[in-house]
C-alpha cells in the first residue's frame, strides 16, 4: 500500500521558532528520511516551502483566476509530505508516530487511490 | 584539558552536591527559580574567588553561604512579595558543615513527581533540580527541542512556586498514592524512548543518572521495598548495557561483556527489598532480570523461575510487554504452541514484539510460511534499522 503522510503544523514563523529549534528539526528531519530510505519504504519525500510563496490558479469560472497565496487560509498547513510503501495502516501509523512534526504538530496518513507509472493510472484499491 | 583546580573543586562540588544545595535553598518558599538563579549566582562568585582565595575547606557550606545571602538579598528587595518569614530561609541555614546540611532531595524528588505536575515533565524535572542537568542536555536526551523543554521546564517549576506544592515527604498512608509516580519518573530517566524519532540513536543514554537518583530515593526513604526494587532494576539491566550494544538479543549476549559489579550491587539491593517481604512490580522485574544475570557464571537460564515471576507481574502490573514475555517463556518451556496459544489471547495487533515472538515461535515450531508472514508484519512495524536487520536475517534464515 502507497501512502502519504501530511505533516500539518503551524509554520515556523507563525510559531516563532528560533534557530535552535530549526537546527533540531532538520537534523531529525535528516535522520528520519534516512531511517525510511534505509527500510526501504520511502518513495519521495518534501518539505515546502511556506505558502507566503504559494500561488492559487483557478479556471472554475471560465476564467483564470491566480491568487497570491493558499487555497485556504488555516493557522495549521500542510508542511510536508513523505510517500512511503507500506504492507498495511498498521506500518504507517509506526513510521507516522516517528516522524519529528508528530512532535509538535500532526501527521495525516492518507492512502493513495490510484497511481500514475509507466504511462498509465493503476489502481491500488 | 580540565580547567585549573579550583574550577575543578566547583566542578566536583557542583556534580555531587548541586541537587543537595538546590533542594536546601528551595524548600522554605517553594521557590526553584529563585533558588537556582542563587546557586548559579554562588558558583559563578566560586569560580571567580577560589583560584585567589583558595579552595574553602568546606566548599558546600560556603556555596550555600552565598546562595542564601543572594536568595535573602531577593526576599527582602520590594519586588518580590512572598508570605515566607525572612527567619525560616535564615535559620535552615545556620549550621554550615555539610553533613548537617539537611538533605531534602528526598522532598524535592516528590515535588517533581507531584499529581499537580504533569507526568511528562516529571523526569527533566529530576535531572535539573537534582542533578542539575541544563535544558540543552535534557532535550537531548528527549529528543525534543531545547525551546520547547526549557519552556516546559521553567512552566513547571512555576507551578511549583505558584501553586504552593510543600516540600514534604508523604505521611505514611499517603505514601502509597505517591510513591508510584516517583519511582516511574526516576524509571523514566531509564527507559527513555531512545527511539522517539526515528534514526536519531546517538544519545547520551542516562541510565547512570536514573541509577543514581533511584538509590539516592531507596537509601533516603529506607522504608519502601519498590524503591530498592527500581535501583535493583536498573543496576541489573545496566549490567548488560555493553553486551546489547548492537541490539544484540539476551540470549546471544557474550557473559564476558557484562558488567559484575553492578550485577552484584543489584543482587544485594534486590535482596533487601525481599527483605521487607512485600512483593511489588519493581521488585518482580529485577528478579526477572537477576535470573537472566544467573547466566554469567556459566549457568543456564532457569525459564520455571521466569514463568513464576512473569506470571506474578502479569497480576500485578498486566503491561502487554510483559504479558508478551511470559508466551515468549512458556513457548521456553512447554513448546512453541502453548507459548503461540498465549500470544492468541493478546490483542495487541500493533505491537511489535507480539510479532516478533509470534514468528520467532511459529519457527520453532516448523510453520515456515505462517513466520514468513509473522516476521513480515514485525519488520513492517519496526523502525529501527538494527533491529530490522536482525528480524531479516532470522526470516531468511527459514
Amino acid at each position: 500500500m502507497q501512502y502519504s503522510l501530511l505533516v500539518i503544523s503551524q509554520e515556523a514563523a507563525d510559531a516563532q521558532i528560533d534557530e535552535e529549534t530549526m537546527e533540531w528539526g532538520r537534523a531529525a528531519f535528516d535522520a528520519y528520511a534516512k531511517s525510511l530510505d534505509a527500510a526501504g519504504v520511502l518513495l519521495t519525500a518534501d518539505i515546502l516551502q511556506p505558502v507566503a510563496a504559494s500561488t492559487t490558479v483557478s479556471v472554475r469560472d471560465g476564467a483564470t483566476q491566480i491568487q497570491d497565496g493558499p487555497f485556504a487560509d488555516t493557522k495549521e498547513r500542510l508542511n510536508g509530505t513523505f510517500v512511503i510503501e507500506v504492507p498495511d495502516l498498521d506500518a504507517a501509523i509506526a513510521w507516522a508516530e516517528k516522524c519529528p512534526g508528530a512532535q509538535y504538530g500532526a501527521i495525516e496518513i492518507r492512502p493513495s487511490a490510484i497511481i500514475f507509472h509507466d504511462g498509465a493510472w493503476h489502481s491500488l484499491v | 584539558m580540565p580547567p585549573n583546580a579550583e574550577a575543578r573543586a566547583a566542578e566536583n562540588v557542583a556534580r555531587a552536591s548541586y541537587g543537595r544545595l538546590l533542594a536546601v535553598l528551595a524548600a522554605p518558599a517553594g521557590d526553584i527559580p529563585a533558588a537556582e538563579d542563587a546557586l548559579a549566582d554562588a558558583f559563578e562568585r566560586a569560580l571567580a574567588n577560589w583560584p585567589a582565595s583558595g579552595i574553602p575547606d568546606n566548599p558546600e557550606g560556603w556555596l550555600l553561604t552565598v546562595a542564601r545571602n543572594r536568595l535573602r538579598d531577593l526576599f527582602k528587595s520590594s519586588a518580590f512579595k512572598t508570605g515566607v518569614k525572612l527567619d525560616d530561609v535564615h535559620t535552615a541555614f545556620d549550621d554550615l558543615d555539610f553533613d548537617a546540611i539537611p538533605d531534602k532531595r528526598l522532598e524535592l524528588l516528590f515535588v517533581c513527581a507531584h499529581p499537580a505536575i504533569d507526568a511528562g515533565i516529571r523526569t527533566p524535572l529530576m535531572l535539573q533540580t537534582v542533578l542539575g542537568f541544563d535544558s540543552a542536555q535534557i532535550a537531548a536526551a528527549f529528543a525534543v527541542p531545547e525551546a520547547a523543554m526549557a519552556q516546559r521546564l521553567v512552566r513547571a517549576k512555576r507551578r511549583i512556586r505558584d501553586a504552593r506544592i510543600p516540600f514534604t515527604i508523604p505521611l505514611r498512608d499517603d505514601m502509597p498514592a505517591r510513591l508510584p509516580a516517583v519511582l516511574e519518573a526516576i524509571y523514566g530517566a531509564y527507559a527513555i524512548d531512545w527511539m522517539a524519532v526515528a534514526g536519531t540513536t546517538e544519545r547520551d543514554s542516562l541510565a547512570a543518572e536514573s541509577l543514581y537518583l533511584a538509590i539516592t530515593l531507596a537509601s533516603l526513604l529506607d522504608t519502601e521495598p519498590e524503591a530498592y526494587g527500581l535501583a535493583a532494576l536498573i543496576s541489573l539491566s545496566m549490567s548488560r548495557a555493553a553486551a546489547r550494544a548492537d541490539g544484540v538479543p539476551l540470549d546471544e549476549q557474550d557473559t564476558a561483556l557484562w558488567d559484575a559489579a553492578l550485577i552484584a550491587q543489584g543482587e544485594s539491593l534486590l535482596r533487601r527489598a525481599h527483605g521487607f517481604d512485600q512483593v511489588g512490580r519493581f521488585q518482580l522485574e529485577a528478579a526477572i532480570q537477576s535470573v537472566h544475570c544467573a547466566r554469567i557464571d556459566g549457568g543456564e537460564t532457569d525459564f520455571i523461575a521466569l514463568r513464576k515471576l512473569y506470571e506474578a507481574l502479569v497480576l500485578v502490573a498486566p503491561t502487554l510487554g510483559a504479558r508478551v514475555s511470559l508466551a515468549a517463556t512458556i513457548g521456553e518451556i512447554d513448546g512453541p504452541d502453548a507459548g503461540l496459544a498465549v500470544l492468541e489471547t493478546i490483542e495487541a495487533p500493533r505491537f511489535q514484539p507480539a510479532w516478533a515472538t509470534r514468528a520467532h515461535l511459529l519457527a520453532a515450531a516448523g510453520r515456515v510460511d505462517a513466520a514468513r508472514e509473522a516476521y513480515a508484519k514485525a519488520i513492517s512495524l519496526t523502525t529501527d534499522a538494527v533491529t530490522r536487520a536482525r528480524l531479516r536475517e532470522k526470516e531468511r534464515g527459514l
